[in-house]
């Protein structure tokens, strides 16, 4: 079984002119579902297509169309759910949100609210090595995106492309167990790793496939542990929700400045108006939508076109027994049969990708060794070249070669990093090109030792000097290993030049 | 349950309905009419008995995840009063 013991972490303290405040954060994270085709339509959801080109008449809602269910979008969401330790609701329902906006073609959004089809689920947030948050998810529900409207091409008019209008998006909810700006972002750092693990969502921030609506409330020390022993959301203060955030940066500033700002107000005697907020990253400021607030009544009721959406335990199971292994289970397996520190083993599994590189390269060889090729020679490298660890130009079959000659003593760690430069450029087989180039570590003692005596030959005056100054005896080492082109074991070097100095 | 004018008024806001202000009393009438009617229904003791949400005992239709609409932008966009490079265009909806 897997052992999660962790410490909780310490809310984060904001001193205000009069006291001290804590803060109290939920968050609604809409990710994009992973398919091909959309939620009720057979319109494709690949981005960056020409606009309008990835709608059907559903999607642009023409009188007459009826949705059909994509299964496969449900079965995300209940993967997710299950990724989540979730209660999977086998009948949910759908509901019509009803608002106008341009970039709502039907004037609602299809949307769980009443019976959603995922429920309560938890994510560990870690903090530190043995420090972690442990986040309640209230509910997953399923429902529509929304269009999209460029509003900078012409002066009067805005423009609307409804390619994403009806792509499947999983809303998140978690509950008010967030206490900080930095648990904020590793939150949806988390969740994001266990949906790309999942497969569920790419999780790519930049073209709005994750997006955050967070809640923030301020309270003083000792109101956050009364609403846990209770529930009672009256110990919390009142909160804001900041909308549509897809910077895990801007996540953390526009709850720093929110958080300020309702301290503010409060320590002025003043008090909170419950409201949704937009946060201006150019301004580092969060401001009032009050558009918004008069179209809050959304009428939500049960969606006349749609019968409520049964799925059989049967069907769950099967996704079930199809689940990967997810971070927290990787991670703590990488540490066991690896002997990875907490550290590396966070590294290598943040992305599936890198795990698996890892993997393959670790198996059968030294875990530690291996991890700190993949971690400082690898990732180093292709961090400075910019690419991705699926163009890496060495394979995991050929990295582990090198640390498997490594491990046997055949070359050195300096020889490594030539070796490992030749196959970045050249390809080829590690084992091969030791051979062929003479790059195997000599170990021959004679050989070595004849080598160190010539360099003590060479330079009386340096020897007289060493003999003084041990720590001298390091520059006969390295014209030793440069005498033999570096191949000459240094723990063998090292040992012989002390004792040819008698030192 | 009645609607009063100023509920009348609201319901016809959030719907984009222009309703003038001397239509409102007889719309609210109407409304409250509409309710009352259906409130018949509490009269009818349900208890014990499941909420049913269809006459006909259908089981959701689904779909397959492959894409099988959409590049039909000409016909999207043929009814919308104005349409730029592939887009709809509508009045400035800027915050």
């Amino acid at each position: 079984m897997l052992d999660l013991t962790f410490a909780t972490p310490k809310p984060k303290v904001i001193q205000g002119a009069k006291h001290d405040w804590e803060l109290v954060i939920g968050m609604e994270i809409h990710a994009q579902v992973a398919s091909n085709a959309k939620l009720f339509s057979g319109a494709s959801t690949t981005f960056g297509a020409e606009p309008n080109t990835n709608v059907s008449f559903v999607d642009c809602a023409m009188p007459g169309m009826l949705p059909v269910l994509n299964e496969f979008c449900v079965e995300q969401a209940v993967r997710t759910g299950l990724g989540l330790k979730a209660q999977i609701n086998l009948t949910s329902a759908f509901d019509r949100k009803n608002y106008f906006y341009p970039d709502l073609p039907q004037g609602y959004q299809i949307s769980q609210l009443y019976h959603p089809i995922v429920g309560e689920g938890e994510v560990i947030v870690e903090m530190g090595p043995g420090i972690a948050r442990l986040v309640r998810i209230e509910r997953i529900h399923l429902e529509q995106d929304a269009g999209k409207s460029i509003h900078d091409i012409d002066p009067n008019l805005s423009f609307v492309d409804y390619n994403r209008t009806g792509v499947a998006l999983m809303e998140i909810v978690s509950r008010p167990d967030i206490r900080g700006p930095e648990e904020a972002a590793a939150y949806v750092g988390k969740l994001r790793q266990i949906l790309r693990y999942l497969g569920t969502c790419d999780g790519n921030m930049q073209n709005g496939n994750l997006r955050a609506d967070v809640n923030v409330s301020v309270c003083r020390p000792g109101q956050y542990e009364k609403y846990q022993e209770t529930q009672d959301f009256s110990h919390l203060g009142t909160r804001c929700e900041i909308k549509n955030m897809n910077s895990m940066r801007f996540i953390q500033q526009a709850i720093e400045y929110e958080a300020r700002r309702q301290i503010a107000i409060l320590e002025d005697g003043g008090s909170i108006v419950q409201e949704t907020r937009l946060y201006d990253p150019d301004k580092g400021e969060t401001r009032s939508m009050r558009s918004k607030e008069e179209a809050h009544d959304y009428r939500y009721f049960p969606d006349p076109d749609l019968l409520p959406l049964e799925i059989e335990q049967a069907w769950v199971d099967g996704i079930a027994a199809t689940m990967p292994e997810l971070p927290d289970a990787k991670k703590a397996r990488f540490m066991a049969d690896f002997g990875l520190t907490d550290y590396d083993a966070s590294v290598l599994t943040a992305e599936l990708d890198a795990a698996r590189y890892f993997e393959a390269v670790a198996q059968g060889r030294d875990g530690k060794l291996a991890a700190n090729w993949v971690i400082n020679e690898l990732f180093g490298r292709l961090k400075k070249e910019g690419q991705e660890i699926a163009d890496s130009p060495v394979s995991a079959a050929q990295l582990g070669g090198i640390v498997e000659l490594i491990s046997a003593g055949t070359i050195s760690g300096k020889i490594a990093k030539d070796l490992f430069e030749i196959v970045w450029t050249e390809g080829g087989d590690p084992a091969a090109i030791v051979e062929a180039r003479g790059m195997k570590q000599v170990t021959d003692t004679g050989a070595i030792e004849a080598a160190v005596d010539a360099i003590i030959a060479e330079n009386p005056a340096q020897v007289e000097k060493a003999k003084q100054n041990p720590k001298l005896a390091g520059w006969f080492v390295g014209q030793v290993m440069k005498a033999t082109g570096g191949k000459a074991a240094p723990a063998a070097v090292n040992d012989l030049v002390m004792k040819k100095l008698g030192l | 349950m009645s609607i009063d004018i100023a509920t009348a008024r609201k319901v016809a806001k959030l719907a984009r309905i222009r309703v003038e202000e001397e239509a409102l009393p007889a719309l609210a009438e109407q409304l409250s009419g509409i309710l009352t009617f259906m409130e018949q229904l509490n009269e009818v003791d349900v208890t014990g008995i499941e909420p049913m949400v269809s006459v006909t005992p259908m089981r959701l239709t689904r779909r397959a995840d492959i894409v099988t609409d959409g590049g039909i932008q000409p016909q999207v966009l043929k009814n919308a009063p104005e349409a730029r490079e592939g887009f709809f265009a509508v009045p400035k909806v800027v915050e």
